[in-house]
C-alpha cells in the first residue's frame, strides 16, 4: 500500500524552508508570516488524518514503503537482508503525537513572533526541527527513526546557541553532548539489532527478537537482550530525562528562547517516552517486565526530586523545568505499572504535559517580552496590570497540578491507578509528589500574580492580538481532554490492549 | 625481450597510468621551456585535464574482467579499479583547489613544480592500488612518498614548511625502512615477491618457527604502513606537516595519500597474512592478530579526537581529525567482515568529498589573512551565508550526522564490526564514543562560523574563485546526495565490482 500522505505531512515544512531561503533577509513581517504559514499544511494534514481515523479509516492505509538502501548484496540468502527501506506509518499513539506535534509547532511558530533578530535563519531551523519531530513519530524502522531523531539535534543546537539567553552557548553544548551521548548509545543498540537480525523494521523486530532460538541471523543471548534494553533505557532516559541524566535539560529550559522550549518540553522530551513505549516495550517486553519495578522507582524518584527542587527555585523558568522532570516521573510510573491503566496514563501524561508545558512557556514568553525577567522576587502584582494573562497562568498551573476537569488530572489518576494495583507502597510514596506539585506551583504562580511588585511596571499591556491564539487553543485542548478523555483513549485502544492487560 | 612480446601485453589496462605519466612529462618540459612570464596556472589546468582523461579511461576499463600484465606485477582487479577511481576523483578536486591557491610568501615561483610532483605522487598511488607484487608496491609507495616530501617543503622560504618537510622525510624514511625489513622476511620465507605466489606458498606453511618469523614480519609491515596512515602512535608527523605544508598539499596528504596508505595496507595484509595459518591450523594469522589492529584503531580514534579538542590552528585540528578518521577506517579493517571493502570504499568516498570541501573553505578563509587560527572563521555566516552553510554541511558530515554521507559511511563500518562473530562491541562503542568527543571541536568550528561576530567588525564579502566554487558545489552536492540516497553509490559498487571477489583470484 503506497500513499504519499505521510511523506507529504512530514516534509511539508520543507516547502516553507525553500520559500524562506528565497526571501530577503530584512523583510521581518514577510518572514514571520511565512514561517507561521509554513507550519499550517502539516497541522491540517495531521488533523485530517485524525478525523478520518475517527470516521473509520484504517490507519494501516497510511503506511508507505520505498526501497532505500541495501548494505552489500546478500540477495543470495534473503532478498531483504540488510536492506533499509524508507517506510512511514502510524498507529494510534503516533497519530496522537503527530497531531500534538503539528499543533504545537504552529503555536510555537506564533510564539516565535517575539523573536527579535535573524528571523530567516530562525524559521528555517524551526521548520527543520519540525520535520525531524514529525519524522520520529512516523518512522517505521530504527535507522529512519534515528535519522529523524538526530535531525532534531542540529537545529536545536543552533536555535539554543544563537537565539537563547545569556548562557546560551553553554546550554547548547550541554544539550548537544548529553543528547549526542544518548543517541550514540541508541545507535549502538540499533546497529547491534541490525547486525544480528538483518532488519530494522520495528514490527519485524518485535517478532524476531522474541521468537526464540533460530529466528535471528545470529544468536542473541538473554544477557545481550537485557544489555540492549538497559542501553535503550539510558538512551531514552537522557531524552526524557530520567534523574540523574537531567542537568542538560534544566539549562535548555532556562537558556533557550521560550518558543523553542514550548517544543522542547512539549515534544522533544516526549520522544524519550515514545521510544521507551515503542521500542522498550515493543521489542523487549520480557526485559521490560523484569525491570518494571526499577522503572517505577525511577519514576517516583523523578517525581519527588523534581517536585522538591521546584519548591526552592527563584526563577520561574527553573520551576517549570523541575516541574517537567517531576511530570516525566509520572510517565515512568505509568510505564512501570505496565498494565492497561498505567500505560494509558503514561501516554495521556505525554500528551497532556505537552499541552500544559507549552501553555506555561508561552505565558513565560509573554511575560518576558514585557518585563525582561522571570526571577520571581522581581515579579509580583501582575493580577492588577495583566489580569487576563494572570488568569491563564493560574489555569495552566491548575491543569499542571492535576485539577479535575483538566487533562493533568486524567493522566495522573490513571498512572497512579495502574501503579496502586501493582506496587501499592511505591505508589503511596509517589502520591506525596502530587501534593508537592500543588504546593510549588501555587507558590510560584501566586508570587507572580499577587503580592507586591519590587519594581514599578508601568504601562504593561495585557494579552494582545496574536497572543490570544496559542493560549485559547491550548487551554481549550486541555479542558477538552479533561472533560472528554475519549479523544485520546479511542486511538489508543488497540495499542494498550496489545501491550498491557 | 623483442618488440613482439612487448606488444603482446595488454597495455590498455595501464591506460590511466600512462595518461598521468605522459602528462607529467609534458608538464615538466613545459615548465622548463615556457618563458617565465607565462602563468603557470596553465600547467594546473593541463594537469586537471589529464586527470579527467584518466578518469574517462578508467571508466572505459570498468567492465574489463580481471586482467594482469607483466608477470602479474600489474593487476587490474575490482579493488584496483574502485580505489583508483577514488584517487583520481580526489586528485582532480585537489588540483582545482591548487590552481586557486595564493599565499603570502607566494608559491608562484614553484607553482609548476607543484603540479607535476602532484601527478607523480598520484601515479605512485595508482601503481600501488594495482600492483600484485611487493616490488611494484614498494616502488609505488616510494614514488608517492618522495613526491610528498618535496611537496611538503614547497614553501621554501617558510620556516614551518621546511621543518615539516624535514620531519616528514626522516619519519617517512624510517617507516619505509621498517616496512622493507618486514618485507625482506616475507621474501626470505617464500622466495617470491609475487603476492599470489606468496599466498599459495604460505597456505601450506606449518613450521612454528616460520610462523613466528611471519608474525614479526606482520608487525613490521604493519608498523611501517601505519606511518603512512598516520595512526597512533605513529602519527606525530601529521600535525606538523599538515600545518607547515601549503593548504592544497595538506589536502593532498589528507585525502590522496591516506587512501593510498589504506590501499597498500589492504593489499599486503589481506593477500599475504590472511593465508598464513596460525599454529592451530585453522585461523589465519590476520584474524588471530586482529586484537592488535583493533587496539591501534581504538587508540587512534580516541587520541586523534581528544587532542584535536585543544587545537586552535585549523590545519592542525584537521590533522588530528584525519587521524581519527583513519582510526574509523581501521575499525572496518579490523572487523574483516563481508562488507569490509564496501564500507572502506564508501567511507573514503564520503571522506574525499567532505574533507576536500572543508579544505576548500579553509583555504579560502585562511588565504586572505594568512592566519590559520580558528577565530578566522568567526562571523563567516554574516560575511557569506552560503559558504557558512556549506561549511556546516561538511563539518556535520565529518561529525557523522544523519543526512550526510559521513553518517552512512559510519553506519556501514558499525554494521561490519557488529556483523562478524564474535562481534566487536567494544570497538564499536569506542568508535561511537569517539564520534561524540569529536562533536566538541567540530561544533566549535560551527559556533565560530554561526554564533560569533567577526573579530574586526568588518563584514566584507568573501570572493570565491572559479575552481574553488566548483569544488565546494561538487563536494556539498555529493556529501548530501550520498547521505540521502546512498544506494546510488552502493549500486555502483555492487554492479561494477561484484563484492571484490577477484581480489585474491
Amino acid at each position: 500500500m503506497n500513499s504519499y500522505y505521510l511523506s507529504l505531512l512530514v516534509f511539508s515544512p520543507l516547502l516553507g524552508i525553500v520559500l524562506l531561503a528565497l526571501m530577503p533577509k530584512s523583510n521581518e513581517k514577510g518572514l514571520k508570516m511565512l514561517g507561521v504559514l509554513a507550519t499550517l499544511p502539516a497541522t491540517i494534514l495531521a488533523l485530517l488524518a485524525y478525523f478520518s481515523y475517527l470516521g473509520g479509516k484504517d490507519l494501516a492505509s497510511f503506511s508507505e514503503q520505498v526501497n532505500w538502501m541495501r548494505f552489500s548484496d546478500f540477495s543470495a540468502i534473503h532478498a531483504n537482508l540488510f536492506t533499509v527501506k524508507y517506510e512511514l506509518g502510524i498507529d494510534g499513539f503516533s497519530l496522537l503525537m503527530i497531531v500534538l506535534t503539528s499543533v504545537l509547532a504552529t503555536l510555537a511558530a506564533i510564539a516565535s513572533l517575539h523573536i527579535k533578530n535573524e528571523w530567516k535563519g530562525y524559521y528555517m531551523l524551526f521548520l527543520l526541527l519540525e520535520i525531524g519531530m514529525l519524522g520520529v513519530f512516523t518512522a517505521q524502522n530504527l535507522i529512519l527513526f534515528f535519522i529523524f531523531f538526530e535531525i532534531t539535534l542540529i537545529p536545536m543546537f543552533f536555535l539554543i546557541g544563537k537565539w537563547g539567553y545569556f548562557n546560551k552557548e553553554k546550554a547548547a553544548y550541554s544539550f548537544l553532548i548529553y543528547n549526542g551521548l544518548g543517541s550514540a548509545i541508541l545507535l549502538i543498540v540499533i546497529m547491534v539489532l541490525f547486525a544480528k537480525t538483518g532488519t530494522t523494521n520495528i514490527e519485524t523486530l518485535k517478532v524476531l527478537v522474541n521468537g526464540g532460538e533460530g529466528q535471528t541471523l545470529a544468536a542473541m543471548s538473554e544477557s545481550l537482550k537485557m544489555g540492549l534494553f538497559i542501553a535503550l533505557l539510558i538512551a531514552f532516559g537522557v531524552k526524557l530525562p530520567i534523574f540523574p541524566l537531567h542537568s542538560w535539560m534544566l539549562r535548555v529550559h532556562v537558556e533557550a528562547p521560550p518558543s523553542i522550549v514550548m517544543l522542547h518540553s512539549g515534544i522533544l522530551l516526549k520522544i524519550g517516552a515514545f521510544g521507551l513505549i515503542r521500542f522498550g516495550m515493543g521489542i523487549f517486553p520480557e526485559q521490560f517486565e523484569t525491570l518494571a519495578v526499577l522503572i517505577a522507582i525511577l519514576g517516583v524518584i523523578n517525581l519527588l526530586y523534581g517536585a522538591f527542587l521546584a519548591f526552592i527555585q527563584t526563577d520561574f523558568k527553573m520551576v517549570l523545568a523541575y516541574s517537567s522532570i517531576s511530570h516525566m516521573g509520572i510517565v515512568l510510573i505509568g510505564l512501570g505499572a505496565s498494565n492497561e491503566a498505567g500505560v494509558q496514563g503514561a501516554i495521556f501524561q505525554v500528551v497532556s504535559h505537552g499541552l500544559i508545558s507549552a501553555l506555561l512557556f508561552f505565558l513565560v514568553s509573554v511575560l518576558y517580552e514585557r518585563v525582561q525577567t522571570t526571577q520571581m522576587n522581581e515579579l509580583g502584582g501582575f493580577a492588577k496590570s495583566m489580569p487576563i494573562a494572570s488568569g491563564f497562568l493560574l489555569a495552566g498551573a491548575m491543569a499542571s497540578l492535576g485539577l479535575p476537569g483538566m487533562s493533568g488530572f486524567v493522566s495522573e489518576f490513571m498512572a497512579f491507578l495502574g501503579l496502586f494495583k501493582e506496587m501499592p507502597i511505591l505508589a503511596a510514596i509517589g502520591a506525596l509528589g502530587i501534593i508537592m506539585t500543588a504546593v510549588y506551583l501555587l507558590r510560584a504562580v501566586l508570587s507572580i500574580t499577587y503580592g507586591q511588585a519590587n519594581r514599578e511596571y508601568a504601562g504593561i499591556r495585557d494579552l494582545r492580538s496574536f497572543e490570544w491564539a496559542p493560549v485559547l487553543v491550548l487551554i481549550g485542548l486541555i479542558i477538552l481532554i479533561g472533560v472528554y478523555p475519549a479523544v485520546l483513549s479511542q486511538p489508543l485502544e488497540n495499542i494498550v490492549l496489545g501491550i498491557g492487560g | 625481450m623483442d618488440l613482439e612480446t612487448l606488444l603482446s601485453f595488454d597495455w590498455g589496462l595501464m591506460a590511466p597510468e600512462f595518461i598521468i605519466l605522459i602528462a607529467t612529462v609534458i608538464l615538466t618540459l613545459l615548465d622548463l621551456f615556457l618563458p617565465k612570464k607565462v602563468d603557470r596556472k596553465l600547467l594546473g589546468w593541463l594537469g586537471f585535464a589529464s586527470v579527467l582523461l584518466a578518469i574517462a579511461a578508467l571508466t572505459g576499463l570498468l567492465d574489463n574482467p580481471l586482467g594482469s600484465i607483466l608477470h602479474d606485477t600489474f593487476r587490474l582487479d575490482a579493488f584496483a579499479k574502485a580505489f583508483k577511481l577514488l584517487l583520481l576523483v580526489g586528485s582532480a578536486l585537489v588540483l582545482l583547489l591548487a590552481i586557486d591557491y595564493e599565499s603570502k610568501e607566494g608559491l608562484t615561483e614553484y607553482r609548476g613544480e607543484f603540479y607535476y610532483l602532484f601527478l607523480t605522487g598520484l601515479l605512485g598511488a595508482m601503481i600501488m592500488s594495482s600492483s600484485g607484487d611487493l616490488i611494484t608496491l614498494f616502488v609505488g609507495l616510494e614514488t608517492l612518498s618522495i613526491s610528498s616530501y618535496i611537496l611538503a617543503g614547497l614553501r621554501k622560504k617558510n620556516l614551518k614548511s621546511n621543518e615539516s618537510a624535514m620531519k616528514y622525510v626522516i619519519n617517512g624514511s624510517i617507516s619505509t625502512a621498517i616496512t622493507l625489513f618486514g618485507m625482506s622476511y616475507l621474501y626470505g620465507i617464500t622466495g617470491s615477491t609475487n603476492l599470489k605466489e606468496m599466498s599459495d606458498m604460505l597456505m601450506s606453511i606449518s613450521d612454528s618457527q616460520h610462523i613466528y618469523l611471519l608474525g614479526l614480519a606482520f608487525f613490521m609491515v604493519f608498523v611501517g604502513l601505519s606511518f603512512k596512515l598516520a595512526s597512533v602512535p605513529f602519527h606525530m608527523w601529521a600535525p606538523d606537516v599538515y600545518e607547515g605544508a601549503a593548504t592544497p598539499v595538506t589536502a593532498f596528504l589528507s585525502v590522496v595519500s591516506k587512501i593510498a596508505g589504506f590501499v597498500i595496507l589492504i593489499r599486503v595484509m589481506v593477500s599475504i597474512f590472511a593465508s598464513v595459518p596460525m599454529e592451530d591450523g585453522t585461523t589465519p594469522m590476520l584474524f588471530a592478530l586482529q586484537d592488535f589492529i583493533g587496539f591501534l584503531a581504538a587508540v587512534t580514534m580516541i587520541l586523534g579526537n581528544v587532542v584535536a579538542l585543544r587545537q586552535r590552528n585549523i590545519k592542525r585540528m584537521f590533522a588530528y581529525s584525519s587521524i581519527a578518521h583513519a582510526g574509523y577506517l581501521l575499525v572496518a579493517f579490523t572487523a574483516m567482515s563481508y562488507v569490509m571493502f564496501d564500507s572502506i570504499w564508501f567511507y573514503m568516498l564520503a571522506y574525499v568529498f567532505m574533507n576536500l570541501g572543508a579544505f576548500a573553505i579553509i583555504q579560502l578563509v585562511t588565504m586572505k589573512t594568512g592566519s590559520e587560527d580558528i577565530s578566522e572563521f568567526a562571523g563567516l555566516y554574516r560575511r557569506s551565508p552560503i559558504l557558512a552553510v556549506t561549511m556546516g554541511v561538511f563539518i556535520l558530515s565529518l561529525a557523522g550526522i544523519p543526512g550526510t554521507a559521513g553518517f552512512i559511511g559510519k553506519l556501514n563500518i558499525f554494521l561490519g564490526a557488529l556483523m562478524v562473530n564474535p562481534s566487536h562491541y567494544v570497538l564499536a562503542s569506542i568508535m561511537i564514543g569517539a564520534t561524540v568527543i569529536s562533536y566538541f571541536y567540530y561544533f566549535g568550528i560551527l559556533s565560530q562560523v554561526f554564533f560569533r561576530p567577526t573579530a574586526t567588525g568588518e563584514e566584507t564579502k568573501v570572493k570565491v574563485p572559479v575552481g574553488t566554487t566548483v569544488v565546494i558545489i561538487l563536494c556539498a552536492a555529493a556529501t548530501i546526495l550520498f547521505g540521502v540516497m546512498p544506494q546510488l553509490a552502493f549500486d555502483f559498487l555492487q554492479t561494477n565490482f561484484e563484492q571484490f571477489i577477484d581480489f585474491m583470484g
